[in-house]
């Protein structure tokens, strides 16, 4: 469904992606995995067609992509980003946010799919005409997670969905992504620094430092600790140390 | 430096803690009867967004908007009651007796100001010292708090540096006059999982050698619980319960464990997540 090769990306000096590479087959979610600065959003982020400065090569769905993403890209693929404070228009309501994708695409019977996109990121209907500082975090992930939905996107791509939210309702997002996964067969790349949090959602997992995948291991083996590279040993020694005293 | 007048007494003492927000649409109880001690040792405070946690650590330092109201049988910091103290007396206490690291350094250091100055500017708020002393004071400052090229960071502007060497430099600033007590409030949620286990480190070795307290405040509970000797776990601005944090695995109390359960799993698969069933009986005053 998604195919990245040799993916390099450069800030002036800074080569930020260097020959990245992965595949992501139909229905799976794919984890990127490293610390700040490591290209793992940058990946994401050039996938989703918001930095147009790459070289190599991506495609989705059969389809090389270009610099410029057409309508039908976007009505394929959207993206969950990690603040819902600052990626949710302040000024606008509940119910003018998911509209925009409609009319976007042209997509009729808005108000059914608004009302069903709710329903299904389960936000009480009276959520619809409210502005974003009148919901909690978690709601507000909620919307941002209605807003990529709502036109029916088939891949989805998420940058530290959950990082900004309390552990209670990480949990309650973690299991609606793992429900809306299932329920719509979608195709999704997580990025995040959590390793226990990727193992959760993620059956196949690359590990990215200093822009490049050093290495690639699938769920059992993460959980396993049966990592080859240091730098994922170190990860996984670390999640397992603060885990350790919880349990 | 007058500690507490009797070593048997706890550095800090707070009994029925109270803060309340009025505001046009009605009063926002945010703490609720709060009470604990800290002595010569770290105690962590847990919680969600909301529950009041961050709200009890700048009651200590009376840093609180000016329309919030704030009562307490008892709020006493050494020998000075935060309550009745004057001005002045609370200006030697934040930033001197009391240092606070916040969670952003982006947010917290003058971004117009080089690292050096701004410690040598906390060293001189709070001690004698020329300007040459405070410099080498403050090269030995970021010495101590692992910095490998104390003399670049020294002449460096916060934008030069990254998050995890800014939050060095803060704590370097709050260790400069040397307090009594060390308010850590969320140091280390906006840095990578390596850089916080190496943040807290510093934290934590600091205080032991120094021999302050420590209130670490934060949402994490296991990370807490790994760096704090005890935790007290707040909730709608009460303590729901206070465990030494060896014992944390034995907590009782229902939003405890499921703080705690609620957490993915790095070593062991779960299909759900078990999600937080909040009991209105939490809400409750206790005795």
């Amino acid at each position: 469904m998604i195919d990245v090769g040799n993916l390099d990306i450069r800030f002036g000096a800074n080569h930020a992606v260097r020959g990245v590479s992965f595949r992501v087959e139909p229905g799976e979610t794919f984890g990127l995995v490293g610390e700040s600065g490591s290209g793992k959003s940058t990946v994401l982020r050039a996938i989703a067609g918001l930095i147009t400065e790459w070289s190599g090569r991506i495609a989705v769905d059969g389809q090389a992509l270009g610099r410029k993403r057409d309508r039908a890209f976007f009505r394929t693929v959207q993206m969950v980003f990690q603040d819902p404070y600052g990626s949710l228009h302040p000024r606008q309501t509940v119910d003018r946010i998911l509209s925009e994708p409609l009319e976007v695409h042209g997509v009729r019977d808005a108000d059914t799919r608004i009302a069903r996109a709710l329903e299904e990121v389960a936000l009480p209907r009276t959520a619809r005409f409210r502005y974003p500082h009148q919901l909690s975090g978690g709601q507000r992930q909620r919307v941002a997670i209605a807003r990529a939905l709502v036109a029916d996107p088939r891949v989805l791509l998420l940058d530290e969905p959950t990082s900004a939210l309390d552990v209670s309702v990480q949990a309650e997002v973690l299991n609606l992504l793992a429900d809306l996964r299932a329920a719509r067969s979608l195709t999704c790349i997580l990025v995040s620094h959590n390793l226990a949090v990727v193992a959760h959602l993620c059956g196949q997992i690359a590990v990215m430092q200093g822009g490049q995948v050093v290495e690639r291991l699938d769920e059992a083996a993460l959980r396993a600790g049966r990592a080859v590279h240091p730098h994922t040993q170190d990860l996984i020694r670390l999640s397992r140390e603060v885990e350790d005293r919880a349990t | 430096m007058s500690g507490p007048s009797l070593e048997s007494e706890p550095l800090v003492a707070v009994r029925n803690l109270h803060v309340e927000f009025p505001s046009a649409t009605g009063v926002t109880h945010a703490v609720r009867g709060v009470s604990f001690a800290i002595g010569r040792e770290k105690l962590g405070i847990v919680g969600e967004s909301g529950s009041g946690k961050s709200v009890t650590g700048r009651a200590l330092m009376r840093l609180l908007p000016g329309s919030a109201r704030m009562r307490a049988d008892v709020l006493r910091f050494g020998t000075t009651d935060i309550l009745q103290a004057g001005e002045r007396e609370m200006r030697a206490l934040r930033g001197g007796r009391i240092g606070l690291v916040l969670q952003d350094p982006k947010y917290s250091l003058n971004p117009v100001m080089t690292a050096g100055a701004q410690i040598a500017e906390a060293l001189r708020a709070h001690k004698r010292l020329g300007r040459r002393e405070a410099r080498d004071a403050a090269l030995a400052l970021l010495e101590s708090v692992r910095i490998r090229d104390p003399r670049r960071v020294h002449d460096a502007y916060p934008h030069e540096l990254s998050g995890g060497m800014g939050q060095r430099v803060m704590i370097a600033m709050m260790l400069a006059p040397d307090p009594e007590l060390l308010i850590a409030d969320e140091p280390t949620s906006a840095l990578d999982a390596s850089v916080q286990a190496e943040i807290l480190s510093l934290i934590e070795e600091q205080v032991d050698r120094r021999g302050m307290a420590l209130m670490l405040i934060s949402h994490d509970l296991p990370l807490v619980a790994r760096f704090c000797d005890r935790v007290a776990v707040m909730y709608a601005g009460q303590v729901m319960e206070e465990l030494p944090a060896a014992d944390l695995h034995q907590a009782r109390h229902a939003y405890t464990r499921g703080l705690l359960e609620c957490l993915p799993s790095l070593s062991e698969r779960r299909d759900r997540l078990p999600t937080l069933k909040r009991d209105p009986a939490w809400l409750a005053p206790r005795a």
